[in-house]
């Protein structure tokens, strides 16, 4: 089990990596559904048996975020006629190899931090800062309203990755809170970009700024 | 004595929830129903403060402790509410006075033309309900809660006229100035809570030495509600704006609140130096002189009752001062009646300034005036809402025998006990009483000018002379008010027995209870000769009467000195009444005039044009918040507008954070 383990983890960070270097939309969204699919499995291995609660949880994250919400984005990127994320703020390099060194600095943290309960595996912890800083990071270097909603997801996946620490102290109820949450978010948000693209012929967010409060 | 969950608090509990659900009641049934609403949010509030004052009387009689926990899921917090003496004691005025306030704004609000009554209702009953809950509330987090809800829920009710142009800044400043003061409550709870692992009152401890400075926490962020000179801005301006019931109700309870936590900071703290007793001592002197000062210079009726609650917490704060005063220095007497005036301050200020709200509501009801410059004759046009009025204004004054009188007079009496002990006594003791005597002259002054100026003359506009008396839930409210002016007055004196659980507490026990102090059995005498008092009037008109039996009697109008065309405006003005006293402190008031005076023997025209803003506000606050505004605006850069800036910021603060947890 405890290798198995290992090995989601890893694929879980190869998947991250690819996506701070992915500039087809396409690409992006299908490495979003891969880490999502395989998130599914965490609950079950963390457990170490399969128990009602993390079929449950392990099922809803696979259903969702390996196909709901990636089907949803595809739906939108056809839709607005986004393919690519052209001109990002961050170049494809740069991110990587920012990447690296956050990811360095992940397992640094992952190791010092003293937590309460036993960790499943030592992986577990860098895993889940660095695709929450991911999905972080791609909110922040990236134009498209649609990457960003992609980020958001990624960051959700972070939150879970780190919530598996604490399987046994987290009630259900507080993941399938935060699984609700993130749909509703996403609904609202392909609705919104669509709208906006309708109305502005594009989505480049960082044009949102000639909405802000002028300086006094 | 131990008190089940089935008694008094159990019946307070149902009283306040009673009083929410009513007021969501009446929100809800205020769209299909105008009448439907108004009866269930006021019957609601009527019934719920019934059953409260019922049960917080009776839990007063028996003066004994309960304490209700139940969980509750949020970190630190647990529902926690208990009833002991101090508890029942501010439980008293707030459902006397919020009981009668409703039935006063059913007639208020008449006919609600073209909104919701509803959405009054809800607030109302909510405001109340919270008040109720910060006094109950025996654990940190849940009286943070109940606090906050208090302070929204009558923010709602200031801005419920938010059409009127003025009301909306005075929303604002009231919000502003209500947060600032809760921030430093958060500060004094979380530093209690740190200190003893919970937050639970009972298990409340003031760290070592420290104990005055978690006080002077308390002092600021209690006394922002309570109008403590210069923390009071926030008074003269929310007040006016506020619907006139609404105004009863906060000044008359919702700023006692704040007396409240300063008095239950005392019982949790236990011991306080003496430097915090001078502080006390000298803010509630400060806060009275200056409050009444300011009362004395304006022209709204509203603006003069609000500044002249300001007086009367400094009035509150300076007994409590020299209890603690009496408690530092080992003077059980001084510290007993000291804190027994206090108490009994809050209750009657309750009653009579929330009665002279209801009055100038009443008078602003029926002519649409603020300024007092602009009423006159108001007594023959309502003579009700005179009577009462007048009523109130005795009562604000001191005078025998309502119920101002009783309050004063033991904190006076703590104050000569003072004076003829030793040691620091004398010193508290001789500033208590001089301000106070200044206080009373002044307060005498202003409210001669107030009824002087609004209810006797005649009306100096067309508004005023068409005034005619308000309906009568309203003329109830008032008269039941005043009734309990001069009922309080009567009975209080005998009644002081039931204050000594409350002194006690407030005093840490060594003190003797007041009932059984020589200085207050010979003014009980003396109160009780007070009660005569009608019936020496009564007497007095009878010789009257006699005298002129044989005589003739005629009515005509007051001689107007051979003149044949007097006009209204020949009167005196508020302004020209208390001009003297206005000019001689003029230092203090700093008043703009703006004055063209009548030249030549046959003057063609002359101007006058006073005014007098809040000095506080003006000389400190403004500036202040200037300042701190040019300081903000040069982080202005940091609002790019851009989502990508606020995440990296997000991050930069997530990353910051992670980095302390780890290498802390």
């Amino acid at each position: 089990m405890q290798d198995w383990m290992g090995n989601v983890l890893i694929a879980l960070i190869l998947t991250d990596l690819l996506l701070l270097g992915s500039s087809q939309l396409r690409n992006a969204i299908r490495l979003m559904a891969v880490q999502g699919f395989v998130l599914g499995l965490l609950p079950w291995l963390a457990h170490g048996k399969l128990t009602g609660a993390a079929l449950l949880m392990g099922a809803t994250s696979a259903v969702l975020k390996g196909g709901v919400f990636p089907a949803l984005l595809r739906w939108a990127s056809r839709e607005i006629h986004v393919r690519r994320e052209i001109e990002p703020l961050v170049g494809y390099i740069p991110s990587l190899l920012i990447g690296l060194g956050v990811l360095t600095g992940a397992f640094v943290a992952g190791a010092r931090l003293t937590l309460p309960w036993a960790s499943p595996s030592p992986l577990l912890i860098p895993t889940g800062l660095f695709t929450a800083w991911t999905g972080l990071f791609l909110i922040m270097a990236r134009r498209k309203a649609l990457t960003q909603v992609l980020g958001y997801i990624v960051l959700e996946n972070g939150i879970f990755i780190l919530g598996m620490v604490v399987v046994e102290a987290m009630p259900l109820l507080v993941e399938l809170g935060v699984l609700l949450d993130v749909f509703a978010g996403v609904f609202v948000m392909g609705i919104l970009v669509f709208h906006i693209n309708r109305e502005f012929s594009h989505i480049d967010v960082d044009q949102l700024d000639a909405l802000r409060e002028e300086t006094l | 004595m131990a008190l089940g969950a089935g008694g008094p608090l159990g019946v307070a509990l149902v009283a306040l929830a009673l009083l929410a659900f009513s007021g969501l009641g009446a929100w809800l049934a205020g769209g299909r129903s105008e009448r439907g609403s108004v009866w269930l949010g006021a019957g609601g509030a009527v019934a719920a403060c019934g059953l409260g004052l019922l049960a917080s009387v009776r839990a007063l009689w028996v003066s004994g402790e309960c304490l209700l926990s139940a969980p509750w899921r949020i970190p630190y917090g647990e529902f926690q509410v208990g009833l002991d003496p101090l508890s029942s004691f501010f439980l008293i005025p707030l459902f006397l006075l919020s009981g009668v306030v409703a039935v006063y704004s059913v007639g208020y609000f008449r006919p609600w033309p073209g909104r919701n009554p509803g959405r009054f209702w809800l607030f109302y009953n909510w405001l109340v309900a919270c008040m109720g809950l910060v006094i109950l509330a025996r654990n940190g987090v849940l009286f943070l809660v109940a606090w906050e809800a208090m302070a929204l829920a009558s923010f709602f009710l200031v801005v419920y006229d938010w059409q009127e142009a003025e009301v909306g800044p005075a929303g604002w400043l009231y919000l502003v100035a209500t947060h600032l003061g809760t921030a430093f409550l958060i500060a004094l709870f979380v530093w209690l809570g740190r200190e003893s692992g919970a937050q639970d009152f009972a298990r409340y401890a003031a760290p070592a030495g420290m104990a005055g400075w978690v006080f002077l926490l308390g002092l600021i962020g209690f006394g922002t509600k309570a109008g403590l000179y210069p923390l009071h801005v926030w008074l003269p301006v929310a007040h006016p704006a506020a619907p006139s019931p609404v105004s009863a109700v906060m000044s008359g309870m919702m700023i006692k609140t704040g007396v409240y936590g300063i008095a239950r900071l005392l019982v949790l703290l236990g011991d306080v130096p003496a430097w915090c007793a001078w502080l006390v001592l000298l803010t509630g002197a400060a806060t009275g002189v200056l409050g009444i000062l300011f009362a004395l210079a304006q022209r709204d009726l509203k603006r003069m009752l609000a500044y002249s609650s300001v007086e009367n917490v400094g009035i509150i704060t300076l007994g409590l001062g020299l209890g603690l005063l009496g408690v530092a220095t080992g003077a059980p007497r001084l510290a007993v009646l000291g804190f027994a005036g206090a108490l009994l301050h809050v209750l009657n200020h309750a009653v009579f300034k929330g009665l002279l709200f209801l009055g100038a509501g009443a008078v602003l009801h029926a002519t649409g005036l603020r300024n007092i410059e602009m009423l006159g004759g108001a007594l023959k046009r309502m003579p009700w809402t005179g009577a009462a009025f007048l009523a109130g204004a005795a009562a604000i004054c001191g005078l025998p025998p309502f119920n101002g009188f009783v309050g004063e007079f033991l904190i006076y009496a703590g104050a000569i006990r003072g004076i003829v002990g030793s040691g620091a006594g004398v010193v508290g003791g001789v500033v208590a009483v001089g301000s106070l005597a200044l206080m009373g002259g002044l307060a005498l002054a202003c409210f001669t000018k107030a009824f002087g100026i609004v209810f006797l003359g005649e009306p100096r506009s067309g508004m005023a002379a068409m005034a005619t008396e308000v309906g009568a839930s309203m003329r109830y409210a008032m008269a039941a008010l005043a009734g309990f002016c001069l009922l309080l007055g009567l009975a209080l004196p005998l009644g002081l027995r039931w204050l000594e659980p409350v002194v006690g507490q407030l005093s840490g026990g060594a003190a003797a209870p007041p009932g059984r102090a020589e200085e207050v059995l010979i003014p009980m005498a003396l109160f009780g000769l007070l009660a005569l008092l009608p019936v020496v009037a009564g007497a007095l008109a009878q010789v009257r009467r006699r005298l002129l039996a044989e005589r003739v009697q005629r009515e005509s109008a007051t001689w107007d000195c051979g003149y044949a065309a007097p006009s209204a405006s020949m009167q005196y003005t508020a302004t020209g009444f208390v001009q003297p006293l206005t000019e001689a402190a003029s230092g203090i008031l700093r008043p703009r005039v703006e004055s063209e005076l009548p030249a030549g023997i046959y003057p063609a025209g002359g101007a006058f044009r006073s005014e007098t803003p809040d000095a506080a506000r003006q000389l400190f606050f403004d500036p202040l918040f200037r300042r701190a505004a040019r300081r903000m605006g040069q982080l202005r850069w940091l609002q790019q507008g851009r989502v990508h800036w606020y995440v990296f910021y997000i991050v930069l603060a997530l990353v910051a954070l992670l980095a302390w947890a780890v290498w802390t």
